[in-house]
């Protein structure tokens, strides 16, 4: 219970910080790897070949094939009027099943002040869904704006390499303001504010009814995001994100941390999304020997493509046994 | 300055990281609420609504922009607002002289699909619908009033709206441009309404007539649609404007 507590604070803008406790096998690992003397060479060799980018990028292809084949089944089943995708990623219905994003069904309820059932069917059905496969999973995994980010955060990296930009990170707080502030305003002003500027809806709008003048705001976002701020809609504004997050607290899918064979050097700090939840592979912030990863996780995978020890898994409470 | 940069670079780096943020907080917020600001002030032109839409600020309200209510139109008269629409982009609208609905689908589809009740269940059949009501703007120009009947393609040939005729097919509706008519007297606005006695011609003598509207419209926008004289005869006032006694 405190774990989830004080992973919603990292995820609401806390900076992350020591363990109070470190249990007793932990401290035993971190000792250990303290009087070893580590292969420097080999490590070294380890990180260029990181660097040149050999090494399995198997997730990111799963999750690319899952998110493309989802919003595919949308286009199409309008184009071809199956009729079994019906709406868009704000509001849909799966074959025959409604569902609805919680938060724009919150901003809804909100401005218009009526829930209608089947707003709340759909609502719970995606509450209960994502709360079992991993709340911000919906992010890295379905949300077709992610997937841009990702191509714009490539681009932004490549410049950065070159030197041609720096990054912009703001105070990651700024997402809660933004949760509050789109609520507040929709109950003020009747109207939900988010819903016109939300890119996620945008987007997916676009690759069912046809690309529209409102894309221009999409490229926009991205172009900040590739010249002024990597992955700031995603890091900083996202309501809906922050939403999933909430609902990936519960989850029994979780990526996990094993100390053990961590070598501590970082490379999975630096390609991913939401680095504060992985403040725990630093060397003597683990708690234990293995550490749930925090909400604000988009179980992308990226960490568990790039770990040169596989010390970063996916796991399943209660089906995946813990060594 | 360049001291104290020195000596306390971590203060001097949350501070500007603050101030950045405050720019982002203050940049999204104003982006939305001036993609706000054109139906806040109603400066954005009055929408043809698809059947069964709530009043227009309870409607942007309680519409979550998802686009099933264009799915299930068998006409495709419905679309979702760009941003150049003003009025909230994927709010769904109907433009009546490109695509009218006229009902084909009978059981109202677009409200059975709209998952908030933005288009409300309270209504069950077309003749409870109100949208808006049709209008004569230009009875100068109208067939009937002259006394003249029409033959050929109401709308031409490059025309691709639908509309169904019940004659040629109960159940599917086809191209307007594939039904050529031949009339001694035009009526085109009265033939295709879908609903019964809502507009009728009235003779002004024993050749002319002019067409009337009753209360009975729903604002549906076929005879605007079908009108085959540029610009339309017949117009359909958006609901704000409808005057039921």
């Amino acid at each position: 219970m405190k774990r989830i507590f004080q992973a919603l604070l990292i995820m609401l803008g806390q900076s992350p910080s020591k363990p109070s406790v470190i249990s007793e096998a932990a401290q035993r690992i971190y000792q250990e790897k303290q009087q070893q003397p580590k292969d420097i060479a080999a490590l070294k060799q380890e990180l260029t070949r990181i660097r040149q980018g050999q090494y399995s990028k198997k997730w990111r292809q799963r999750r690319w094939i899952t998110l493309i084949l989802i919003n595919l089944c949308f286009t199409f089943s309008f184009w071809l009027d199956l009729q079994l995708f019906e709406g868009s990623l704000i509001a849909s219905r799966v074959f025959g099943f409604h569902m609805a994003d919680p938060y724009s069904a919150m901003q809804v309820v909100l401005g218009f002040g009526l829930l209608s059932i089947n707003l709340t069917i759909g609502t719970v059905t995606v509450i209960i869904f994502w709360s079992l496969l991993g709340g911000r999973g919906f992010c890295s995994w379905v949300c077709p704006y992610h997937l841009l980010a990702e191509w714009a955060e490539i681009i932004h990296l490549k410049l950065v390499e070159k030197k041609s930009v720096t990054d912009h990170p703001f105070h990651r707080s700024s997402r809660l303001f933004f949760w509050l502030f789109f609520l507040i305003s929709a109950a003020l002003f009747n109207y939900g504010l988010f819903m016109t500027i939300n890119p996620v809806g945008i987007v997916s709008r676009a690759l069912i009814y046809g690309v529209g003048l409102s894309i221009l705001f999409v490229i926009f976002l991205l172009l900040i995001e590739i010249f002024y701020s990597r992955r700031a809609w995603c890091r900083y504004v996202c309501p809906m994100g922050l939403t999933y997050g909430l609902l990936g607290s519960v989850s029994p899918i979780k990526l996990t941390y094993h100390l053990p064979n961590c070598q501590h050097e970082g490379t999975c700090l630096k390609v991913c999304e939401v680095p504060h939840v992985l403040e725990c592979i630093k060397k003597g912030k683990a708690s234990d020997i293995k550490v749930p990863i925090g909400m604000d996780c988009t179980l992308c995978g990226a960490c568990v493509d790039i770990c040169p020890t596989q010390s970063l898994r996916f796991e399943i409470k209660g089906f995946t046994k813990s060594s | 300055m360049l001291n104290q940069k020195s000596t306390h670079p971590r203060s001097e780096i949350n501070r500007r990281r603050f101030l950045q943020t405050l720019m982002l907080v203050a940049s999204v917020v104003v982006t939305s609420i001036g993609s706000f600001l054109p139906a806040w002030m109603k400066w954005n032109p009055a929408r043809l609504r698809p059947p069964g839409a709530l009043d227009e600020e309870l409607f942007l309200a309680a519409c979550i922009k998802c686009g099933q209510c264009v799915q299930v139109c068998p006409v495709n008269a419905i679309h979702l607002a760009d941003l150049s629409d003003s009025a909230g982009i994927g709010v769904p609208y109907i433009d009546a002289r490109e695509q009218a609905c006229d009902f084909s689908c009978d059981i109202l589809q677009c409200v059975l699909a709209c998952p908030t009740g933005a288009l409300t269940h309270a209504i069950s059949q077309k003749e409870e619908v109100r949208m808006g009501v049709a209008r004569v703007v230009s009875v100068e120009n109208c067939l009937a009033y002259h006394g003249l009947g029409f033959k050929g393609l109401a709308r031409g040939r490059d025309y691709n709206g639908l509309l169904r005729y019940s004659a040629i097919d109960r159940w599917q509706p086809i191209l307007v441009r594939e039904h050529p008519y031949e009339l001694e007297l035009c009526d085109l606005c009265v033939r295709q309404c879908p609903i019964e006695k809502a507009i009728y011609l009235k003779p002004i003598d024993e050749k002319r007539k002019t067409p009337v509207i009753t209360e009975q419209c729903v604002g549906c926008g076929v005879c605007e649609m079908i009108c085959p004289i540029e610009p339309a005869v017949i117009v359909i006032d958006e609901r704000q404007s409808r005057k039921i006694a």
